[in-house]
């Protein structure tokens, strides 16, 4: 993923920052990683090359660390983020066909995040709403029985706003309060 | 310090519980569930609303919210209690409704019976819950308060009685919680099974004061919701059932270890941990006694082995979560490497229950090796879809056809698959097959976390085994050769056949490398992950024969092996709905007015087929995908 303007610094900068208040020792790892995914909404190469130089420890031993777990995630959240259950329930409902709708709508595969940042998409496993399959999050609010005809209208009103990105960055989707994801 | 003095404090702090609900049933109480799947089906909007309403209307009434109560398939639901009236829980609200049930019945005195699911207590006008057919087979130990307390309240939950097994047990000596844990014959819900009087005596007969206490609340398998909803919906009964524990072993520190996509879970018992100290249940010198035990939430990054044991307490320790070969066991050797007892949420549910009614009532329920009570989720193909508790040895079949009231009109029953990505696919010969953990694995399947998922004939055996298998695949840790490379080289077979190639050879190179996996695995991911492909292979091995033989999926499922196509003697001129439908304009208009698809373009999304109006139902899935001759293709 093409790094924007000045993001280069502020990932250099985030990193010294976590890095300083930390003690640089290998049981850290995870505290650290998750504060940096924690203020820069992900996990930059760099962010990852920097932490290794830091500690003093094989670069793979944090990517290793990062990929492992799920939370970890290497490409920067779209400003709307698209989660699409893949549990029991969902896949049984269609969920596949739920997530290959989003992608070609979005022109982007699960996993990655549009060259522009509008969207980011995920799999997720099971969020625990297996009654209204096939579920999918978008922006942490959990929408029930999304099928490829309600993508289409989700995406209406996600692609509201895309032409004037950074001219208004209010967020369309509804705030939940506590994060329901 | 005075043996009698926990009660007493006890007692006082029970009695201001006691006030402080008491002050609050004055006025009718407006309790709409607001767990995780209530939240998705508009939960906050129907809050919103019932605030709304009694303010236009300038009642006296409160809104408060609450847990889940199981009945999902009704959400968003509502519970309206007012003094003088049965508590009536209404479902499917809308706002229309919520406008009504505040004009008639807060405002006036008319439940609106005709809206109700259940009343909540035993009256002469509006049945309970007991009397849905779920409700005969249906016992709740520790789902019973869960989406009918107040969650965010202590006082709630002291009240009715909470924390009284704590003081009960503190006036006396630790013994006599492990003794009561052993009589009643435990045994931990997590899955296998394993007592968890034993478990809690190896911990207690080790020496050290350094021990600790772990609740398993990662609850990683797709389609198992439980352990979210009884800690997001009653989480001082898990709580309390973690002191009693860490009193009988001797311990002085806890962890929940929650899994990150449950934030609301972890939100409630940071909230119930925070009133518990505050009301000195927790923490040190607990009720005035000299037992000291702090209870901390542990927010899981995201792996699904990290429910197993081992792996659960090295991603603690910041490592990767990977398992180890027990012995040591925890109760040896565990967080930090000191003596600790892990259990799941359910086991340590139980607990104070146990000590609260003593180990021969739990006996009663259930069978007498395995007493209590199982927890499922149903979903699926399934008309009740929600969270269950059964008594154990209830059998699939009154699960399925009594509790869960059967499949949905047109849905014939093909095969149930408990125990998500470690269980199996049973078919219709082993629904009387009683639920405990010993029954089902003779079947091949594994009660593991009580999922309980429901399908028919139109769910693919390959694609679902296929499904489970590329889950457990992707989470296995890589330590054990088996698992990592037997998991992925199984996944590829399956994956060909799902595309209708390969041979009747490779369903025995199939069956081989499943074994081996199980064999050569360290831990229970590996171990149990190819039961969905061994119990398939059992029990419709023609499912996959059709598949590689004929290329054709029975149940319509696989996509490389169906077509999309328009029927000209079922399609209208008149309606054009699949045209618009359509993602990729596929569809066309024929020269004589009817529609076709154009297969060079479909992919295969379904949009059509739900879209094309009932009435015509126009659109088919044929397999093998081969399209029919031409000169039906030109009919009208």
């Amino acid at each position: 993923m093409q790094l924007m303007e000045g993001e280069k610094e502020e990932i250099l900068t985030c990193v010294k920052e976590v890095l300083g208040e930390n003690s640089k020792t290998h049981e850290n790892l995870v505290p650290i990683l998750q504060q940096v995914q924690k203020r820069l909404g992900y996990l930059p190469a760099l962010a990852m090359d920097e932490i290794a130089a830091g500690l003093k420890v094989p670069a793979v031993d944090i990517y290793g660390l990062a990929t492992f777990y799920n939370q970890f995630r290497l490409n920067p959240p779209g400003k709307h983020e698209v989660k699409v259950c893949m549990g029991t329930a969902c896949y049984m409902t269609g969920g596949d066909i739920t997530m290959e709708s989003f992608e070609r709508r979005m022109d982007i595969n699960e996993g990655e995040t549009s060259p522009d940042r509008h969207y980011s998409l995920e799999r997720v496993a099971c969020v625990g709403c297996c009654t209204l399959a096939p579920v999918a999050v978008i922006d942490d609010k959990v929408e029930g029985k999304v099928t490829p005809t309600r993508v289409d209208g989700i995406m209406l009103t996600l692609e509201e706003g895309r032409e004037e990105t950074g001219i208004n960055e209010e967020e369309s989707g509804p705030e939940e309060g506590d994060g329901n994801g | 310090m005075g043996k009698n003095d926990p009660q007493k404090i006890y007692e006082n702090i029970r009695e201001e519980a006691r006030q402080q609900d008491q002050s609050r049933q004055d006025k009718p109480l407006v309790m709409v569930g607001t767990a995780t799947c209530g939240l998705a089906a508009g939960a906050m909007q129907v809050k919103e609303d019932f605030i709304r309403e009694i303010k236009n209307k300038d009642l006296n009434a409160e809104v408060i919210e609450v847990g889940c109560i199981g009945h999902c398939y009704a959400e968003p639901l509502a519970i309206i209690a007012k003094p003088g009236f049965p508590p009536v829980c209404y479902g499917n609200l809308d706002d229309g409704l919520v406008h009504r049930l505040v004009e008639d019945f807060l405002a006036g005195d008319d439940p609106s019976y005709e809206y109700a699911m259940a009343a909540l207590e035993r009256n002469d006008e509006f049945p309970t819950f007991e009397d849905f057919p779920r409700g005969v087979y249906e016992e709740k130990l520790i789902l019973e308060h869960c989406g009918f307390t107040d969650f965010s309240r202590i006082d709630s939950y002291i009240a009715r009685g909470g924390y009284s097994a704590l003081a009960k047990s503190l006036s006396g000596e630790p013994d006599h919680v492990l003794a009561m844990i052993k009589e009643a014959n435990l045994r931990g819900r997590g899955g296998a099974g394993f007592p968890a009087g034993t478990k809690w005596e190896a911990c207690l007969n080790k020496s050290g004061d350094e021990k600790y206490v772990i609740c398993n609340g990662d609850e990683g398998d797709p389609g198992a919701f439980m352990d979210r909803s009884v800690l997001e919906s009653d989480p001082h009964l898990v709580i309390e059932g973690m002191i009693l524990c860490a009193y009988a072993v001797g311990a002085s520190q806890g962890y929940l270890y929650i899994r990150a996509e449950y934030p609301r879970a972890v939100e409630h018992v940071r909230h119930a941990i925070k009133q518990a100290g505050e009301k000195g249940l927790l923490g040190s010198s607990i009720l005035g006694t000299g037992f000291s035990f702090d209870l901390e939430v542990f927010q899981g990054s995201g792996a699904f082995i990290c429910g197993e044991a081992t792996a659960l307490v090295n991603s603690m320790e910041g490592k990767m979560g990977m398992p180890e070969s027990r012995p040591p066991r925890l109760t040896d050797q565990g967080y930090r490497g000191k003596p600790t007892v892990l259990n799941n949420v359910k086991t340590f549910a139980y607990v104070p229950l146990i000590i609260e009614r003593g180990p021969d009532w739990f006996k009663s329920i259930g069978t007498p090796e395995r007493p209590g009570t199982a927890v499922f989720s149903l979903v699926g193909k399934i008309n009740s879809t929600g969270l269950v508790e059964v008594p154990m040895g209830t059998t699939l079949r009154q699960l399925i056809e009594e509790v869960g009231d059967g499949l949905p009109e047109g849905c014939e029953f093909k095969a149930v698959q408990i125990g998500g990505p470690s269980g199996g696919c049973l078919p219709e010969s082993s629904l009387d097959v009683p639920i405990d953990f010993d029954s089902l694995h003779e079947a091949g399947a594994i009660m593991g976390s009580g999922g309980l998922v429901v399908m028919d004939q139109e769910d693919c055996m390959v694609s679902v085994a296929r499904y489970f298998l590329e889950f457990t695949q992707h989470e296995s840790c890589g330590k054990c050769t088996f698992c990592r490379l037997g998991t992925k080289h199984m996944l590829d077979i399956l994956t060909d056949i799902t595309r209708g190639e390969g041979d009747l050879e490779t369903l025995e190179l199939l069956k081989e490398l499943g074994e081996d996996v199980r064999d050569g695995s360290l831990c229970n991911l590996g171990r149990t992950a190819p039961n969905p492909v061994l119990t398939t292979l059992r029990y419709f091995y023609d499912e996959y024969k059709a598949h590689i033989e004929e290329g054709r999926c029975p149940a319509l499922v696989c996509r490389d092996l169906i077509l999309y196509y328009i029927k000209p003697s079922k399609c209208s001129k008149l309606c054009n709905v699949c045209v618009g439908s359509c993602p990729t304009e596929a569809i066309y208009t024929r020269d004589d007015g009817l529609k076709a698809i154009d297969q060079e373009k479909c992919v295969k999304c379904d949009n059509c087929r739900k879209a094309c109006p009932t009435e015509y139902d126009a659109v088919l899935r044929l397999s093998p995908p081969v399209l029919p001759d031409e000169k039906e293709r030109k009919a009208k």
